[in-house]
């Protein structure tokens, strides 16, 4: 390699008085004489072509030479191995390193150093790794504080978000992301979403008694809740509201842990919808998967869906309100199959909702009343679609008429179905 | 995250796996994940290899939060080495059996690749632990290849003090090249593979 350690000028005798620097002809060095320090033998990493510092440039007796003191040249030394410096500035360096045994060693040293400035070449770490390291450790030496299976969504979404988030510059947080809903639609930046996010989660802390984040006589609605957050999120940096909203998540995961599975049928109050926490922060763990997406949606990143067996229970919850949600547009006049009436506890007409996929299943919803058992003995329609498709739809973010899906049956059945489905969707 | 934690969040992270939280398993994988995963592929330049090596530093951390000792440094530090001893047991173990089955391979061979496999590791934990500002002003010179001037005008910064922040920048970087002292002490007490 033809590096710019490899020649040295004739006649390397003191530096002129002025620094002046004497006309360069390069010449093929013998022996490291003068600079025992540099051994020749030690191989220099070799640096991309287009950062090669151009030794050639320097002998262009046409440059104008200045004067560049020791201290000036020691302080370009990291340019110089980076090839960040002025054609002149570099001659002056390679200049004075024929003369400075000690800016020569340095140069060497941090000439090679460039050598290790590797990219990070793994950055995307699979989000499903985290499960898998996690099932190892607690193979090793279970956990005598697990967390609550049904919170396990909700710490795997949250924290694959925040290991996204981490990618992030922040002209990237200022992008506006688009949210929609089967109701309406919203445009937020990130900041916004995460805002968003953290003080609909704030209702989950507050039912296991930690803080509102939004503090005392916060507004308890979605969109109130929303508002405001969002407001404030524009006076806060974006590490600050980042780690605001991961350490509520973290609280939750882990407050729960303490009090234990038995905790899941505390209730969450999401006004106009009441859950049990274990359905609380099933839902959460769905909405954070979908908003992650619609930023990554917005920024051109791709995101994968949760893990399968997460997946499920997403799609189980929403099969397991549907029956309610059903009964409750027909009471508004919005079904179009009528309803039959079923006693309590008996079967009635039954849908049978198969999801293909992975963490798909069979789900069979009674269409006449909540409280109608449903069986396969009494279906009178069974749909068929992909687990995907199923939560884009439950996120509103598929209109029921675009699904691809297989039916069977009574079309009006299924049509309701959908379109309760797709209801269920908020900001 | 390339800030270490305060002394205070390395304590407390201790004495929750010690208590046996999973939901501190969590937190210590979303915090040090990237990190452990980035050396051992740097090392072993193999997914799976980077993989499985994630998942043996972590199962030893779990298992043995008391091999923590806040005296000899951070958490993170403390994970970086675990890794990067682990790594190389790995990297060396198989390089050991292509030289065994006579391949190509020298033992000298194995001894270079050995060495250049810790001093890419020690580069990779020196770089991502540098402070953010010197780290920055490193990458837009040479990845995004702008003149020390451009990069001063870009970040805001003075000449000098850009042409200050490349030479220390390089100069912790160069550490890595030097022979380590002498390894932090491995928990098993031998320089093997200790996961």
């Amino acid at each position: 390699m033809n590096g710019p350690m490899g020649n040295e000028p004739l006649g390397d005798g003191d530096t002129p008085p002025h620094g002046m620097p004497l006309p360069r002809v390069p010449q093929p060095r013998d022996a490291a004489d003068d600079m025992p320090s540099m051994p020749e033998s030690q191989p220099v990493p070799a640096l991309e072509p287009e950062l090669e510092p151009q030794p050639r440039l320097v002998a262009d007796p046409a440059l104008p030479a200045y004067h560049f003191d020791h201290d000036t040249l020691k302080s370009l030394l990291g340019a110089w191995a980076l090839s960040a410096c002025s054609a002149e500035e570099s001659a002056a360096v390679e200049d004075h390193l024929t003369h400075c045994a000690s800016c020569a060693e340095e140069a060497l040293r941090l000439r090679d150093a460039v050598g290790l400035l590797h990219r990070e070449d793994s950055l995307d770490l699979d989000p499903l790794l985290r499960a898998r390291v996690l099932e190892g450790c607690l193979g090793r030496r279970p956990a005598r504080i697990p967390v609550p299976e049904w919170a396990g969504p909700y710490d795997a979404e949250t924290a694959r978000l925040d290991a996204f988030l981490g990618d992030l510059g922040d002209p990237e947080w200022e992008m506006p992301v688009r949210l929609t809903w089967s109701g309406g639609q919203r445009q937020l930046t990130l900041s916004g979403v995460l805002a968003h996010l953290g003080s609909i989660d704030g209702l989950v802390a507050m039912a296991i008694g930690l803080d509102d984040p939004l503090g005392p006589d916060a507004p308890r609605t979605i969109a109130g809740r929303t508002d405001e957050a969002a407001d404030r999120c524009g006076h806060h940096s974006h590490a600050l509201i980042r780690s605001s909203w991961r350490a509520q998540t973290r609280g939750i995961v882990r407050t729960l842990s303490f009090a234990g599975t038995s905790s899941g049928g505390l209730p969450v109050d999401f006004t106009g919808l009441v859950l049990p926490i274990r359905d609380a922060l099933i839902d959460r763990a769905f909405e954070c998967w979908i908003h992650a997406e619609d930023v990554a949606t917005a920024l051109d990143y791709p995101y994968e869906p949760p893990a399968p067996r997460h997946l499920n229970r997403i799609i189980d919850l929403a099969a397991r309100q549907l029956p309610a949600v059903l009964a409750e547009r027909r009471r508004a006049g919005l079904a179009s199959s009528p309803g039959w009436l079923t006693e309590a506890g008996t079967p009635g007409r039954t849908l049978h909702l198969e999801v293909e996929g992975q963490g798909g299943g069979h789900w069979y919803i009674p269409l006449d009343s909540p409280a109608a058992i449903a069986s396969p003995d009494t279906e009178v329609a069974h749909v068929a679609l992909e687990g995907i498709e199923f939560c884009q739809l439950a996120a509103g973010h598929r209109h029921p008429e675009d699904l691809a899906a297989g039916q069977d049956g009574e079309r009006e059945a299924i049509r309701d179905v959908l379109c309760a489905t797709a209801s269920m969707s908020r900001m | 995250m390339a800030t270490p934690a305060p002394p205070r969040w390395d304590r407390k992270m201790q004495q929750r796996l010690a208590r046996g939280e999973e939901a501190a398993l969590g937190e210590l994988y979303d915090r040090f994940a990237s990190l452990v995963h980035s050396i051992a592929h740097r090392v072993m330049a193999d997914e799976d290899a980077a993989d499985q090596i994630t998942r043996e530093v972590f199962g030893y951390i779990w298992e043995n939060p008391d091999a923590f000792d806040p005296k000899d440094g951070n958490m993170r530090s403390w994970i970086a080495s675990l890794t990067q001893r682990q790594a190389v047991h790995r990297l060396r173990r198989s390089e050991a059996e292509r030289v065994r089955i006579g391949g190509e391979r020298s033992a000298a061979q194995l001894e270079a690749r050995v060495r250049e496999a810790n001093t890419a590791a020690r580069a990779d934990f020196i770089r991502t632990s540098m402070p953010s500002s010197i780290r920055a002003t490193l990458e837009l010179a040479y990845f995004q290849r702008r003149d020390y001037r451009r990069t001063a005008a870009e970040l805001g910064l003075t000449e000098n003090e850009t042409r200050r922040r490349l030479r220390l920048g390089l100069q912790m970087l160069s550490t890595a090249m030097q022979p380590p002292q002498s390894s932090p002490s491995p928990p098993s007490g031998s320089s093997g593979g200790v996961l």
